[in-house]
């Protein structure tokens, strides 16, 4: 009975409380295993990183991440940051205003045009993509990054709008009748009395959006060509790469994972509202 | 359109409370207070049905087309023609079929993975907070990275960590299988559940920390068992996040591309309809039969999502209630 309480309340006992830490310590280093493994691997030579049964112990070398960066990545991870970054400004700028026509003082049938932009998260991307190859290939637009930047707002558009909806949600009304009484300028009103409050929402979202857009691949795989290729599509040259280079692949999946990792452990509290689309607080 | 058709006899209910509020001013003035309102939403609004909606009228418009790339004075109206080969095509149904595997098997399993997880770290214990951060690194890493990792560097069968694991515990000897050769789906499905469990144990965990705990406490002084207290109110307070999870899960994993294309190619009978559809487009240029197979996606996530959004829509119904 105490051990079942001991979940229920969060409170510490030893006995089964003890054995059940344990477990979860395992699991949670089972979870983290094969990324530790990439990035031992990174470090190791080819010959070692290919070696059966593995060689934990074999010295460490930045081969593999010199020979990756001789393959020259910087333009596809510079296409990336200018993608993921100008694209998320955008979002943010278009989902806040319509996140605070949504929130307060809501327009009326808001919760439809909430869901109209949920239900765009719906439609798979296959089922768009080829009127955008079309109408890219007809007027010149392929291979070029705005094309990306463009997607990448409708991509995260939706999520931008649920979670800052959620976040503006919670500013009091009475901050905004104040601010009505003196006269402040819709403009004014949101720059000077809702955008502090909501700043650290903002932040998350914008965190997010970053993600999501550094991630996609199949947008970018289809729509880009030499010019415009990003990070995941640089990767996907690895696919079919053979066992002499698997130093190499380890080192480029933990370069352009970095700016993820970092972001999402900077801000792993507000990943799951985010995630969530701010449903879960 | 329709949003802005239906919201005009709400407005007038706006309008109505507006002038009771603001006594007597003029229509010109009321007008402008709604459009004051709906303003901030247009770009927006705007920007979504052209970016998204747009196309997808034009997906639907060469889906009864003759269209393919290779055959260019070929190109006509097709009729159904389209969708009856889409779905009398072996290659197609079980695309359909791997789809539906995929996405059930993942956020089934990640599911109840994380569901474990969450009950695990919802105690307190020392190394918690680490714990929780190993926990998430697996959804922070590149998707292609992560397909990248899992094909070359765990199921690799001649160097791979898998069957290295295999020759440490067995011996020279040990079975050395072909992972990806063997079981190609279920090393998709593995490595996507090892991607997602994280985000649902996330979701359920914030879930277990919301529940009041002083109810539960009672619930344990008036002598229930630790089962009926999980069964009886634990599981239905989680009902909502397991919900959202699975329907979250559930979005993303359907349109999977980068693991499907990573791990396998498609090959070994692991093609999934995001998968067949970019490649009857970007490698056999059949645009119409895409642009069919892609309609018939978009009908049967809608299908799915209606039911869905209607359990869904009763959390947020009471989240934003509050």
């Amino acid at each position: 009975m105490s051990s079942q309480v001991t979940i229920v309340t969060g409170k510490k006992n030893r006995g089964g409380g003890f054995v059940l830490s344990g477990v979860a310590w395992i699991v949670g280093i089972l979870f983290v295993l094969p990324v530790l493994w990439m990035l031992l691997t990174s470090f190791h030579s080819e010959p070692n990183a290919a070696k059966n049964p593995p060689d934990v112990a074999a010295p460490l070398t930045l081969d593999g991440y010199r020979s990756f960066f001789s393959t020259g990545p910087w333009p596809s991870i510079a296409n990336s940051l200018t993608s993921s970054i100008l694209s998320t400004v955008l979002v943010i700028l278009l989902a806040f205003p319509a996140a605070y026509a949504l929130s307060i003082r809501p327009v009326r049938k808001w919760t439809d045009v909430l869901f109209f932009f949920l239900s765009t998260k719906m439609l798979p991307v296959v089922a768009g993509l080829l009127p955008i190859y079309l109408f890219a290939q007809s007027v010149g637009f392929l291979d070029n990054i705005w094309l990306l930047i463009i997607l990448y707002t409708s991509m995260n558009l939706p999520i931008a709008v649920w979670m800052l909806r959620s976040f503006l949600s919670e500013v009091p009304v009475e901050i905004l009748e104040a601010a009505s009484v003196d006269g402040a300028s819709l403009i004014r009103t949101l720059r000077s009395v809702v955008a502090p409050v909501v700043t650290p929402g903002i932040a998350s979202a914008a965190l997010i959006c970053f993600i999501f857009s550094w991630n996609e691949l199949l947008f970018a795989r289809v729509l880009t060509g030499t010019v415009a290729q990003t990070a995941p599509v640089f990767l996907t040259g690895f696919v079919t790469s053979q066992g002499l280079f698997l130093a190499k692949v380890c080192a480029a999946s933990i370069v352009v994972s970095l700016p993820v990792l970092i972001a999402g452990f900077a801000a792993q509290d507000k990943l799951v509202q985010g995630l969530s689309l701010g449903a879960v607080k | 359109m329709s949003v802005d058709s239906k919201s005009d006899t709400g407005a007038k209910a706006g309008r109505r409370r507006a002038a009771a509020r603001s006594g007597s001013q003029g229509t010109m003035m009321r007008t402008a207070g709604d459009w004051a309102r709906r303003g901030p939403l247009l770009p927006a609004l705007i920007f979504m049905i052209v970016v998204t909606q747009l196309p997808f009228v034009v997906t639907i418009i060469v889906s009864f087309m003759n269209w393919n790339a290779y055959y260019p004075d070929d190109r006509g109206f097709a009729g159904f023609a389209n969708f009856r080969r889409v779905l009398t095509d072996a290659n197609t149904r079980h695309a359909i079929w791997v789809t539906i595997l995929l996405t059930a098997g993942v956020v089934l399993v990640s599911l109840v993975l994380g569901l474990l997880i969450a009950l695990l770290l919802d105690r307190r214990f020392r190394g918690r907070g680490a714990v929780r951060t190993m926990m998430i690194t697996p959804f922070l890493v590149v998707p292609v990275a992560a397909a990248l990792l899992w094909k070359h560097a765990l199921y690799n069968p001649t160097y791979g960590l898998f069957n290295g694991v295999l020759k440490w515990i067995f011996g020279a000897n040990a079975p050395q299988p072909d992972w990806i050769s063997n079981q190609p789906l279920w090393s998709i499905i593995f490595a996507l559940v090892w991607q997602w469990t994280p985000f649902m144990m996330l979701i359920l965990l914030a879930g277990l920390q919301s529940r009041p705990l002083d109810v539960i406490e009672a619930a344990g002084i008036d002598g229930a068992n630790q089962w009926e207290i999980f069964r009886y109110m634990t599981l239905p307070h989680l009902r909502q996040y397991l919900e959202l999870s699975a329907l979250l899960g559930s979005i993303y994993v359907v349109q999977n591309f980068d693991a499907v294309f990573t791990i396998t190619s498609g090959g070994l009978g692991t093609a999934n309809l995001p998968y067949t559809i970019y490649q009857t487009f970007y490698t056999a240029h059949d645009y119409g039969r895409a642009s069919a197979a892609g309609v018939i996606v978009v009908i049967g996530t809608i299908a799915i999502a209606t039911f869905a959004l209607r359990s869904v829509s009763t959390l947020f119904r009471e989240e934003t209630g509050k």
